[in-house]
């Protein structure tokens, strides 16, 4: 749809701001879409970045002007339907143009019943953000949402803290992939598809609900497989309510060896009783330069974030990596237990594979964790 | 990892002079090596035969050597300096070449150099490409099916089993050189034969053709801990089959998913990781096969290329700085982001924005050549765009291109376009040639569909459909024009800002409501509908960014910062063109540093990515946009709106950056024009008003006159006689300009400058004003003379140049000297005499440069420009002193003598010839320019000088005597003056006199001659020793030339086949075939130097006398000018 034809709308953020901008994408039948505003700064991949539950409850902004140029396809999906609240974008492409695309972006929100807000300065809204923080957001078409209810709803609706997001996204039952001769058990806060193929490459994952109980994994009977492993992944929302997570990740430590993601990364820290904070705007994109302390290169990595762990309140674990712009822990591992974990995305989908070998580091944490058994 | 501490002393190699496919890209990437490496302590020596850069001002490096890139150079330099490392990865395919010759020599070696930045194996991996592919397919990645061929044989028979059509592209070459395309077994052989003499190793690789793939570019640095990041990804509109130099190009990539570019990124890191590109930038070219995604790498740039150029603008991040830092130790984490401040250099730049190159030819210089674009680069310049989207980016770009076109369509131009069949429209979307884009939107605006437009093109579908919505969004205001008398009334603020987005320009909007585009602007000024200004900072927004790069688009916010400082604002010049390259460049920078060092805000606004005046570092705030009255009132606009307190725009700097800046003098406030006033310079130009100043001051001229139509022309050349000199005022570097000998002759250039459009292109500005009609002095020395003046209406003589060839030929196109070397002191002195009467006249404050023909003791101007000349950054090396920068205080306020208190000029200059102070006067070298021409890439293009200029770029030879200059400058040039062997005379009857001169000398020092019947008859009654030839098997050119007999040899067969180290070939008027143009054609095939004045053969035999006399001595800079300023 070109421009001229589409409505008007208006985004409005918790403290009152106002952007306009056009109506794009799926339309609800109350005419607003509510959620907390992020900004991702990745040049492509705008088709895994709106299908990854970690979105969950959130509305994201694009930095990236053009948004659709190359279609959506089925491969790259990161979930089986998109999570996030929203997407604000500055232009929308009409055309699909790549020999992989099945759909345009813009019936493939349609289909999946994500509303958008096209034509806005984003740059200017990502200022906005980056000086401000994460602020709650309401948008829609201007003659069916006024300033003030906009506002209204933004802040009352729109923030995500303290929200127990992850119930919303989890698999409601256990399901295998792949068939590796390692056992995983994935805990599913909201697990994305690459994630997964990851993991099914060189193992038989099978994907367990969040709410699943340490005893439960270990027993090797409820799953019908022992688990060699116990992948955490990412999830979306507040780390700091979800504390029958935290419990089950208790359970596990030193029990079976460890990997998460994101997420997953921050309950492994809540379970040797770390901290997580809120960061000002997240770290959400493709582009974030990380450094492997013990190997001391840099990787560069994909990003999708709004807590971190609180680096003061860590203790018997080593930073493994850090993120060269802010300092923030991005990888851990624990003294007393065979478990690590890093807050960025090794698996990329979308971004960059330089981190992929954290993948070979945990099928090589398993393998040396079960030859030690074996020799018990 | 830390700096290096076992490296004291690094050499960097410049690129050399301007040519096509190496510009000036590599004057910023070397400045940005150079002052780095200097701020961290190294002592930095460069060599660099150009004088026109930025890099060779002798306080960028410790030791400056303008001297000929060639290996005796260079070891002379090495032995001369002993530096413990050579950098040769930031000037081009040159500097890579030049350090792979030493390294070859042993040179390296011998001396205990190494190279930083690529080892000589990493460089022979990328470049011979037979072994690249090896590499390649070890790693696993795919390459197109090829086979290297030393010898034609084995050429044909590889393109006989890949299976056509092949391309060919020779080893060791830049720009594309030599590569082509063939469809079939003949078109092999001529190109095979062809690449097999350009390539220095004699090798060729026979490649299969992708042409209609997908064309990507990764921008890739590497430190020396293995740290890999992009730093750009670009995408060329233009598919496979286009050199990409002559593609429009776009970043980021946009029709890639992340799935398809992260596995691009891989490979291009397996890539550089397998060539050994241990530290860097490096550039990786693939192709896609857009209907599976299949991907072939094409190329690696094992250096700073022409593209890294283009991504350190369109990105913010500075590829060539950063380079350096990783080749002496440093990691990418252990750098700092310069515009964020606050995080690392270890990152990938995002972006948030479109970025649109655009690439500018100079066919219409070059009569003969086809003009069809393929795999070698024929672009003289570039421009780029920044937008938030690609039509917006896409529309700033054409208006960026200064070639009267406002945006895409949209004005009278279009109407050949409309004027054209459906076939014929769809045949020129296809046909590879300049402005093929203007075509694509007219076969849209026709309805012709996307998928047969694609079919025609190969342009990804993507691309089309964004110039359709240009293409609706205009008809939406033609609808609007159908609608009503009052259509620009009912406009809203929305509408505007809606056209605006998609980049229409003002005019293009007034066009489609058919009214006067002031009526249009002064209602989007009503509607209050101004551009905003955002920064270009790496992050897209993500971190805060204090670096003023900015470029204006159509939305809420604006980021200019506010400023209580006083404000200059340089206006740049634009793409690189021929007749305005570098050295107006030069001059803006040295602007910026001036008015910086005094206090001013500097503020630029350029659009030319290749270019040190828009790295963000050159001024305090710079404007990547278009440089038209409409951009340009929206930057002063926003500019003074910026401003606070005390704050406010000084004034406009609109003489230093060429012909550019002056034309939009007339669309800014008078008062804020600085310098010399606009109406002076109008003066100038205008040829009644001039002709009557130079009456009043007794100066003389050729006479002539004007005329705007034939029959006017025709009487004024029979007042004056034959032959005559005709031009178009309000041009520059000669475009059009003809000498005539005939009214025939008149009458043909005469139709030709009305119809061939070309003029257009400029600006239009040659149809509203007359032509004008000199009569051409024969035999006189030309002279150019730089001078400025201050606001006290002092003034000073920067330097006074003589032409090496004779009048007529175009000064950019001539050698000259300093200081001058046939001319009485008594006629230097009439000639300053001269210049500061018309700078007085002219109430000059800053620059200005008069051109004289010098006969029988009478200087007769020709012509006064109170702006930057071309030749102003060769003067300042000349002379040891900035004069751009003398000029920009002297234009902001500043009087010589505060300049000399500060140190800018030097105490006592001494008083020249004519009673003023002379910057050249007392020199005790000489100093050479040489023009650099681009006939070997347009080989059926005569390769004859004349008043229009054709040379790309120049160099600089400086020694003790004019000889061994001018021998130094050949060599520069890439035509070095022969020791020994033959020498082919072809001179036309008025030359032979002096030609014989000439040949006297070339014998006496041991050469053979050669000659055609006329020439060898002149010879032989002077009793010097001859072989006859005949020219070719075709119809002699006179009486004398008709003792063709079929048992002489032929010249092009002498030519071709080696025999001729030298050819003087002075033909008279402009080439028709007859007058020896396939002998230059021959010689530019075939690489032998070629001379067409006599004065450059005098000067050469002055040249190989001294040079076997002195032999080479370099000197650096900073030895010759020991008193230096600058």
């Amino acid at each position: 749809m070109r421009d001229r034809d589409r409505r008007e709308a208006v985004l409005v953020l918790s403290d009152g701001s106002v952007f306009e901008g056009l109506v794009g994408g799926y339309v609800p039948d109350e005419g607003v879409c509510v959620g907390e505003i992020v900004f991702n700064t990745s040049l492509s991949g705008y088709q895994e970045i709106v299908s990854d539950p970690s979105y969950a409850g959130q509305v994201i902004t694009f930095t990236y002007p053009h948004f659709g140029n190359y279609g959506t396809n089925d491969f790259d999906n990161e979930s089986k339907m998109p999570r996030c609240s929203g997407v604000v974008v500055r232009d929308v492409t009409e055309i699909a143009s790549n020999w992989r695309s099945q759909l345009n972006i813009e019936e493939w929100l349609i289909n999946n019943k994500i509303p958008m807000i096209t034509g806005v300065d984003t740059r200017k809204l990502t200022r906005h953000i980056r000086d401000l923080g994460a602020l709650g957001c309401a948008f829609g078409p201007i003659e069916s949402s006024d300033v003030k209810s906009l506002t209204e709803l933004a802040k009352k609706d729109g923030p995500t803290d303290g929200k127990d997001l992850v119930r919303g996204v989890t698999c409601d039952r256990p399901y295998t992939l792949g068939n590796g001769p390692i056992n995983i058990i994935a805990i599913d806060y909201g697990i994305k598809t690459t994630i997964l193929r990851n993991l099914a490459g060189f193992a038989t994952v099978t994907v367990v609900p969040a709410t699943t109980k340490a005893d439960e994994i270990l027993s090797g009977d409820v799953f019908k497989r022992k688990a060699n492993g116990v992948f955490l992944s990412n999830g979306p929302g507040d780390p700091g309510v979800v504390d029958y997570a935290v419990d089950t990740v208790s359970g596990l430590l030193g029990r079976v060896p460890i990997f998460g993601i994101c997420l997953g990364h921050q309950l492994l820290a809540r379970s040797i009783g770390a901290k997580t904070i809120k960061l000002p705007f997240g770290h959400h994109g493709g582009n974030h330069p990380v450094k492997n302390l013990s190997s001391q290169n840099i990787e560069i990595t994909s990003q999708n974030h709004s807590y971190a762990i609180d680096q003061d309140s860590l203790a018997n674990a080593v930073v493994t990596h850090v993120n060269l712009n802010d300092g923030v822990v991005e990888g851990i591992e624990l003294n007393d237990a065979p478990a690590f974990s890093v807050q960025y995305h090794p698996e990329a989908g979308p971004g960059p594979h330089d981190a992929h070998y954290l993948f070979d580091q945990f099928k090589e944490l398993i393998e040396k964790c079960s030859g030690d058994k074996k020799v018990k | 990892m830390p700096k290096r501490n076992d490296i004291q002393s690094i050499l960097v190699i410049g690129s050399g002079p301007i040519v096509i496919g190496q510009a000036c890209e590599f004057d910023y990437s070397g400045t940005q090596a150079c002052s780095v490496l200097k701020s961290e302590g190294f002592k930095v020596i460069l060599v660099n035969s150009n004088p026109a850069t930025i890099m060779t001002d002798p306080a960028l490096a410790d030791r400056t050597y303008i001297e000929p890139l060639n290996l005796e150079v260079l070891k002379a330099v090495i032995e001369k300096e002993r530096p413990d490392a050579i950098l040769p990865t930031l000037g081009g395919q040159t500097a890579l070449n030049l350090a792979m010759q030493a390294h070859s020599a042993g040179i390296l070696d011998e001396f205990g150099v190494q190279l930083i930045g690529a080892s000589a194996k990493s460089i022979e991996t990328a470049e011979n490409r037979e072994r690249f592919k090896e590499a390649m397919v070890e790693i696993g990645l795919e390459v197109a099916p090829s086979a290297i061929a030393h010898s034609l044989e084995v050429a044909l028979s590889h393109g006989d089993s890949i299976g056509y059509p092949v391309i060919v592209r020779p080893s060791y070459i830049l720009g594309g050189a030599g590569t082509g395309i063939a469809k079939d077994r003949d078109e092999l052989e001529i190109l095979a034969r062809e690449g097999l003499e350009t390539s220095p190793a004699t090798e060729i690789l026979i490649e299969k053709s992708i042409a209609g793939w997908k064309e990507y570019e990764l921008e890739v640095m590497r430190d020396r801990a293995d740290n890999c990041v992009v730093i750009c990804s670009i995408e060329n509109l233009d598919p496979m089959g286009i050199h990409t130099g002559d593609s429009i190009t776009v970043a980021p990539a946009q029709t890639l998913t992340d799935f398809e570019y992260q596995k691009m990124r891989d490979a291009a890191f397996a890539c550089i990781r397998r060539v050994g590109v241990e530290t860097g930038g490096s550039n990786i070219q693939f192709a896609i096969n857009p209907d599976d995604g299949r991907m072939i790498v094409i190329e690696m740039n094992p250096r700073v290329s022409r593209s890294s150029a283009l991504a350190s603008k369109a990105t913010g991040f500075p590829i060539a700085k950063i380079a350096a830092k990783l080749a002496v130790g440093y990691c990418l984490d252990e750098i700092q982001n310069d515009i964020t401040k606050v995080t690392p250099a270890s990152f990938e730049p995002t972006i948030d924005y479109v970025v649109t190159k655009i690439p500018r030819w100079a066919f219409e210089k070059l009569p003969g050549s086809k003009g069809l674009l393929g795999t070698r680069m024929q672009s003289v310049g570039e421009v780029m765009a920044i937008g938030r989207t690609f039509p917006e980016s896409l529309q700033k770009a054409i208006r960026s291109l200064e070639e009267g076109r406002n945006g895409l369509n949209g004005d009278p131009k279009e109407l050949e376009l409309d004027g054209l069949g459906n076939g014929e429209l769809l045949e020129l979307c296809g046909e590879n040639k300049p402005g093929r884009i203007f075509a694509v939107e007219a076969a849209i605006r026709r309805g012709i569909s996307l998928e047969e437009i694609f079919a025609n093109t190969f342009i990804d579908p993507w691309f089309l459909q964004r110039i359709e919505e240009i293409t609706c969004e205009r008809k939406w205001w033609e609808e609007r024009a159908k609608s009503g008398k009052n259509a620009v009334e009912e406009v809203t603020k929305k509408d505007f800002v809606t056209a605006k987005k998609m980049g229409f320009s003002d005019s293009q909007l007034a066009y489609f409501l058919n009214i006067p585009e002031t009526i249009l602007k002064a209602k989007r000024e009503d509607l209050g509908v101004f551009p905003v200004y955002k920064t270009v900072d790496t992050c897209a927004g993500e971190f805060k960014a204090d670096t003023p790069y900015y470029y204006a688009t159509f939305e809420d916010e604006s980021e200019v910062a506010r400023s209580s400082k006083q404000k200059v604002i340089i206006l740049g010049s634009g793409p690189n063109r021929i007749g305005q390259g570098i050295e107006f460049d030069y001059c803006c920078v040295h602007a910026a540093k001036a008015v910086k060092e005094a206090g001013f805000e500097a503020i630029m606004v350029n659009c030319n990515p290749e270019t040190v005046s828009t790295d963000y570092d050159t001024s305090d705030r710079l404007y990547f946009e278009p440089l038209t009255p409409e951009d340009l009132g929206h930057i002063l606009r926003a500019e003074s709106l910026s401003c606070t307190g005390e704050g406010k725009i000084y004034g406009v700097i609109v003489s230093l950056g060429g012909q550019t800046p002056l034309k939009l003098a007339n669309s800014i406030d008078p008062e804020l024009v600085l310098g010399t006033s606009p109406r002076s310079i109008d003066l100038a130009e205008d040829r009644e008003q001039w002709n009557k100043l130079c009456q009043v001051l007794e100066i003389p001229q050729a006479p002539g006159g004007t005329a705007t139509n034939i029959e006017k022309a025709i009487e004024i050349a029979g007042e004056i006689g034959y032959p005559v000199l005709i031009r178009p005022s309000y041009v520059l570097g000669g475009r059009a300009m003809e000498i005539v000998f005939s009214d025939d002759d008149l009458e043909r250039a005469w139709s030709e400058i009305n119809s061939s459009g070309s003029l257009q292109r400029e600006g239009s500005l040659a149809y509203d004003r007359p032509v004008l009609i000199d009569r051409f002095l024969e035999d006189a020395v030309e002279v150019d003379v730089d001078a400025l003046r201050d606001n006290q209406g002092e003034s000073i003589i920067g330097g006074v140049m003589e032409h090496v060839e004779q009048a007529g030929v175009h000064s950019g196109d001539s050698a000259c000297a300093i200081p001058v070397q046939t001319l009485s002191r008594e006629v230097v002195a009439l000639i300053q005499e001269r210049v500061v009467a018309i700078a007085d006249a002219l109430e000059v404050v800053g620059p200005i440069n008069v051109q004289f023909a010098v006969k029988d003791g009478e200087a007769y101007v020709l012509e006064a420009n109170p702006r930057a000349s071309r030749t102003m950054p060769f003067v300042s090396k000349a002379i040891g002193c900035s004069l751009a920068k003398v000029a920009a205080r002297l234009m902001t306020g500043s009087t010589f003598g505060e300049l000399v208190e500060e140190g800018l000029l030097p105490k006592d200059i001494a008083i020249g010839p004519g009673g003023v102070p002379d910057l050249a006067e007392g020199l005790d070298y000489v100093s050479v320019k040489e023009a650099v021409l681009p006939f070997s890439r347009f080989p059926e293009v005569d390769s004859l000088l004349g008043p229009e200029m054709r040379s790309t770029g120049e160099v600089m030879g400086i020694d003790s005597t004019f000889g061994l200059a001018f021998a130094k400058s050949q060599s520069g040039a890439g035509s070095p003056l022969p020791d020994t062997g033959m020498i082919f005379l072809s001179l036309a009857d008025r030359d032979k006199k002096a030609g014989i001169v000439a040949a006297t000398k070339l014998v006496g020092m041991g050469f053979k001659l050669a000659a055609t019947s006329g020439t060898a008859n002149a010879c032989m009654e002077a009793k010097l020793p001859i072989e006859i030839v005949v020219k070719k098997r075709t119809v002699p050119e006179n009486s004398l030339d008709s003792l063709e007999s079929d048992n002489l040899t032929d010249a092009i067969s002498l030519i071709s086949t080696g025999k001729i180290s030298l050819i003087v070939n002075t033909p008279r008027g402009r080439g028709a075939m007859a007058d020896g143009a396939y002998i230059r054609h021959a010689a530019s095939l075939h690489g032998v130097p070629c001379l067409t004045t006599v004065s450059a053969a005098l000067a050469a035999c002055d040249g190989i006398n001294s040079w076997r006399e002195h032999g080479l001595s370099v000197r650096a800079l900073q030895d010759i000018h020991a008193q230096g300023i600058s």
